[in-house]
């Protein structure tokens, strides 16, 4: 069933209804619109980003974008207009609240652990005798690298 | 203890493990809608048979009602349509259609070919309701209750399964 | 009867992986060299079978036997034959089988060329490698039968997926198998190495050609898919997150770290437990991405078509070989015994340093593909991770390790000097910084992350400039042919790899800071200017292919201000008839120093169209730069010491007493 539907949707990420962008763009408005549109999930195709897609409902969106900008709204107002209508799941950028603290925070964490990890293994071999397979490991060299 | 850390991966690995086996249970593609629970957007849209009659979810308040969002280029809308078709003929609740993204004349064939479930078709020829209505695998089916308040949202198809399982008792909860 | 003789095939071979797995293993683990001498022939047989399934599978879908469900389903009697060929591996069940080839394909290659190791090893790794198999033939049969038969037979297939109708379906797939599967390898000397309880200088060594290899087609097969994406999909992508992306990034990340961490293992003995545990990650990791494309458990554009029993399936499979490894991990690692020490800015350090920095990318790239799992299972919400947060946490943990890596090569074992490594990098450092502030200038615009993408890039090339002159000026032979001849392949690969990850940073850095497109609706007779080109969209026309009919746009492209042509570009809307589904097919201009890209959108009346013209700047060197990572692998593993032969196996077999540490 999963996979009837999932043929579905693909074939509605092709459907031909005809819309387009401006006849005339305006470098401005074009380039906030992409900037937000690249953060934003196309729930079509839900592997897209909205600049990215094709969909009708993506081009769509990118002219609500559009219009919206020329009617002066921020940022963060289009944002939550998505938002509204599709849900947090509409953020390729998932935004910093209480169930996403962990996505934002282990990066930090996992690199002061990568880092502490680095400096007291630094200090314990600086500690470390020198080699202590030292003439085993020059055998094994000989052994490996001989040729008859 | 010094080989406790050794132990770690594995049972980091059986942490995952169990999210893993969790996750087989779930579809990511399920989307919980915002809707729910919250007021029906509002708009006044001109009528697919009659350009001169306005809807508004207004003209609904005091009954519980479905708004059926279709298309005739959706082709899963036809595996649904059936559906509805029956609903309607035993009247257990009233269909409002949203006629999504499509011609006015393509629409109403579309309906005199495989019969017309609804009460009225809303007319949104540029999508505008739809993008409102955050809709984006037509078909979709919202269950609207007397106070003009989302109860539930289908998207895609509504199967039999979901029909006897979930519409049917939620549509004689809100009845009632 | 081919159908069956396959399915046939694919019993036996299992039976064969079960021998290999269960023979060789007992033996090593009872001393009894009969049983040991078994490992090489059984997976010889084994991959014959599995070689034969294949074949009878690639014959089903040549011969368009409907009577297949496989072939039913992915195939089309109008389909172009070599794509008939890759629809072979198109479906879930094909795939399967694939992955299973490849896997007794590289079994097969460590039967041929391990006469040089000690008898016990080789039947250790050959049976561990056999279990894998096992269990995949063992998925195979039980829940994805490439073989099995409708009855009747449909008249025609319902096609292959128009996305897959591409060359880069011919070869894409098989590198990436060859990659991820390829890691077994590495995962087998490191179970073998645990079992063994020695983890020394010797198993690196081993180890390290078969690593570089798998590492190399992981490369190539990630490119080739990163490229395919790229011209297919029709918006001028070329790494988007996407989980099934991430899936084959993960192990990439882990091998990388393995490759260089080996380097220490090798040379200094250090790191050992640390190395054996990368290799069972990489492997790992390549087991957790089958097991991410074929469970539905993330949404991906890639995902095949899902089924839970297979998923539940690969999870057990999973908890089987990964929970055993690591478990026998947490029991034998312990005892390996630790290496020699260094000094805190020594070769060790920096490449300590590098670990730790992929390891960590790793950690963050794995968190962020499987975070939305994790709060849906524990139904915390829906939410989406994607480009915006990976390029956030990955570029400023990369940005280091790149830093590092153009000191790395020129620092010396055990013990460098900072004053004597600033005193041999000054100038590249000087060359890299004047190379951030100046060239942005050069395109137009500068911005601090252009400038920074560029110095690093500048910053690696300098580095290796100065290393291989020093090292060629520093070589006993006479004549300058004579001293680089002298230098062995494993060097230069290293450069070279090093290298092309310069070349990658440049592509990526100025495709980010220059890019530009336009979006718009074009009627036919208008224009568009981008990146110094004029596009004049002329109209459209009517084509037909071998299994669709497309509609041509067609453009005429000109430099700004000139009345000359200098190409024409006719981007497609295909509409394939078997299946009905339509298709984006972009037309692009590859250039040295950056392509034009343009595509079709939809019709919007009175002949008009929505269009998406691109600019690309010095995008190719993105997919050159994986190139030349791939060719260094090569070139290290072309490398004689890893061919020469060795003293016999008693002597080693006496050097190599376990430790007693």
């Amino acid at each position: 069933m999963r996979a009837a539907l999932t043929a579905l949707v693909l074939a509605f990420c092709g459907a031909v209804f005809g819309q387009a962008g401006p006849k005339t763009p305006d470098a401005n408005v074009e380039a906030r619109m992409k900037l937000l549109a690249e953060e934003l999930r196309c729930l079509v195709c839900q592997n897209q980003t909205i600049a990215d897609s094709n969909a009708s409902l993506a081009v769509d969106l990118r002219n609500q974008i559009r219009g919206q900008i020329a009617e002066g709204r921020s940022d963060a107002q289009i944002r939550s207009y998505m938002v509204e209508r599709y849900g947090d799941f509409v953020l390729y950028k998932p935004p910093f609240q209480g169930n996403t603290i962990a996505l934002w925070v282990a990066p930090v964490v996992l690199l002061a652990g990568g880092a502490l990890a680095f400096v007291v293994l630094v200090r314990r071999k600086r500690a470390a005798p020198d080699a202590p397979s030292g003439p085993r490991k020059a055998e094994i060299t000989r052994l490996l690298d001989a040729k008859d | 203890m010094r080989s406790l850390k050794f132990v770690v991966p594995f049972v980091l690995f059986l942490v995952l493990a169990g999210f893993f086996a969790v996750g087989l249970q779930h579809d990511p593609r399920t989307i919980p809608s915002p809707f729910i629970d919250k007021p029906a957007p509002a708009f006044k849209l001109e009528q697919l048979h009659d350009p001169a009659k306005p809807f508004t979810p207004e003209d609904m308040k005091g009954r519980v009602w479905m708004l059926n969002v279709w298309a005739s280029w959706c082709v899963s809308c036809r595996v649904e349509h059936p559906l509805l078709v029956e609903m309607s003929k035993r009247q257990i609740v009233p269909i409002v259609g949203l006629n999504y993204k499509d011609g006015r004349n393509e629409g109403v064939q579309w309906l005199d070919k495989f019969g017309n479930p609804y009460m009225l078709s809303a007319f949104d020829s540029d999508g505008r309701v739809g993008i409102d209505y955050g809709v984006y695998g037509v078909p979709e089916t919202f269950v609207i209750d007397k106070q003009g308040i989302v109860r539930y949202k289908q998207i895609g198809p509504i199967t039999p399964e979901a029909l006897e399982k979930t519409i049917l008792p939620l549509l004689k909860k809100l009845q009632a | 009867m081919i159908p069956e003789l396959g399915h046939f095939a694919l019993v036996i071979a299992l039976t064969l992986a079960l021998a290999q797995a269960i023979l060789p293993l007992a033996g090593a683990a009872t001393n009894r060299a009969t049983l040991m001498g078994t490992a090489r022939t059984l997976a010889t047989g084994q991959f014959v079978f599995v070689a034969g399934a294949f074949a009878a599978l690639v014959a089903s879908f040549m011969a368009n036997d409907f009577s297949v469900v496989n072939v039913a389903t992915n195939s089309n009697s109008r389909l172009p034959g070599p794509y008939r060929f890759a629809a072979s591996w198109g479906s879930h069940e094909g795939s399967m089988l694939l992955w299973t080839l490849m896997l007794a394909g590289w079994t097969f290659a460590v039967a041929l060329f391990s006469r040089h190791l000690p008898e016990r090893m080789v039947a250790r790794v050959i049976g561990v490698m056999g279990l894998v198999s096992a269990g995949f033939l063992l998925f195979m049969l039980l829940t994805s039968n490439p073989f099995a038969r409708l009855l009747p037979a449909a008249a025609d297939g319902r096609d292959l997926n128009p996305l897959l109708q591409d060359p880069g379906m011919v070869i894409h797939p098989p590198m990436l198998y060859m990659g991820y599967v390829g890691f077994s390898v590495a995962f087998a000397f490191a179970i073998a190495a645990l079992l063994e309880g020695r983890l020394d200088a010797a198993w690196a060594r081993w180890s390290r050609p078969w690593t570089t290899a798998a590492w190399s087609f992981l490369t190539v097969g990630i490119m080739l898919g990163s490229w395919w994406a790229y011209y297919e999909l029709g918006w001028g992508g070329w790494w988007f997150w996407d989980p099934v992306e991430n899936a084959s990034f993960m192990p990439w990340l882990a091998g990388t770290a393995l490759i260089h961490s080996l380097a220490v293992t090798e040379k200094r003995g250090t790191f050992r437990s640390w190395t054996v545990l990368l290799a069972i990650t990489a492997f790992s990791l390549s087991l957790v991405g089958t097991f991410l494309v074929r469970s539905g458990v993330l949404t991906s554009v890639h995902a095949f078509a899902t089924d839970p029993a297979r998923g539940i399936f690969i999870l057990g499979f999973l908890v089987l070989v990964i929970g055993g490894s690591l478990a026998l991990f947490a029991w034998r690692a312990p005892r390996v015994g630790l290496g020699g020490g260094f000094s805190p800015v020594s070769r060790e350090s920096l490449l300590l340093a590098n670990n730790v920095l992929l390891a960590v990318a790793l950690a963050a790239v794995m968190l962020g593909t499987l975070y939305p799992l994790f709060l849906d299972a524990l139904d915390a919400g829906k939410i989406s991770v994607g480009p915006p947060y990976f390029e956030a946490v990955f570029a400023p943990l990369m940005a280091p390790a790149i830093f590092l890596m153009a000191v790395g090569p020129v620092a010396s074992w055990k013990r460098a000097e900072l004053p004597a490594l600033w005193t041999r990098l000054k100038w590249a450092f000087a060359v890299a910084v004047a190379a951030g502030l100046i060239l942005p200038f050069a395109f137009g615009r500068w911005s601090p992350l252009v400038a920074f993408g560029l110095l690093l890039a500048a910053w690696v090339i300098a580095a290796s400039v100065v290393q291989v002159r020093a090292r060629i000026a520093l070589a006993p032979q006479s004549g300058l042919s004579a001293r680089i001849a002298a230098q062995p392949a494993h060097w230069y690969g290293m450069v070279i790899a090093h290298l092309g990850i310069a070349i990658f940073i440049i592509g990526v850095t100025l495709v980010k800071g220059y890019e530009t497109e336009r979006d718009i609706r074009m009627a036919p007779g208008e224009k568009t200017v981008i990146g110094g080109y004029e596009f004049t969209f002329t109209g459209t026309k009517d084509v037909t292919g071998p299994n669709y009919l497309a509609t041509q746009g067609q453009f005429e492209v000109r430099r700004e201000g000139d009345i000359r042509i200098v190409r024409s570009m006719h981007p497609e809307k295909r509409v394939y008839q078997a299946s009905g589904q339509t298709m984006t097919e972009a037309d692009i201009d590859t250039g040295f120093t950056g392509d034009l890209y343009v595509s079709l959108g939809e019709p919007v009346g009175d002949g008009a169209w929505g269009v998406r013209v691109y600019h690309k700047p010095f995008v190719d060197w993105i997919w050159g730069g994986c190139l030349m990572m791939a060719l260094g692998g090569i070139l290290a593993i072309a490398d004689k010491r890893y061919r020469s032969r060795m003293a016999s196996h008693a002597k080693l077999d006496a050097a190599l007493a376990p430790s007693k540490a």
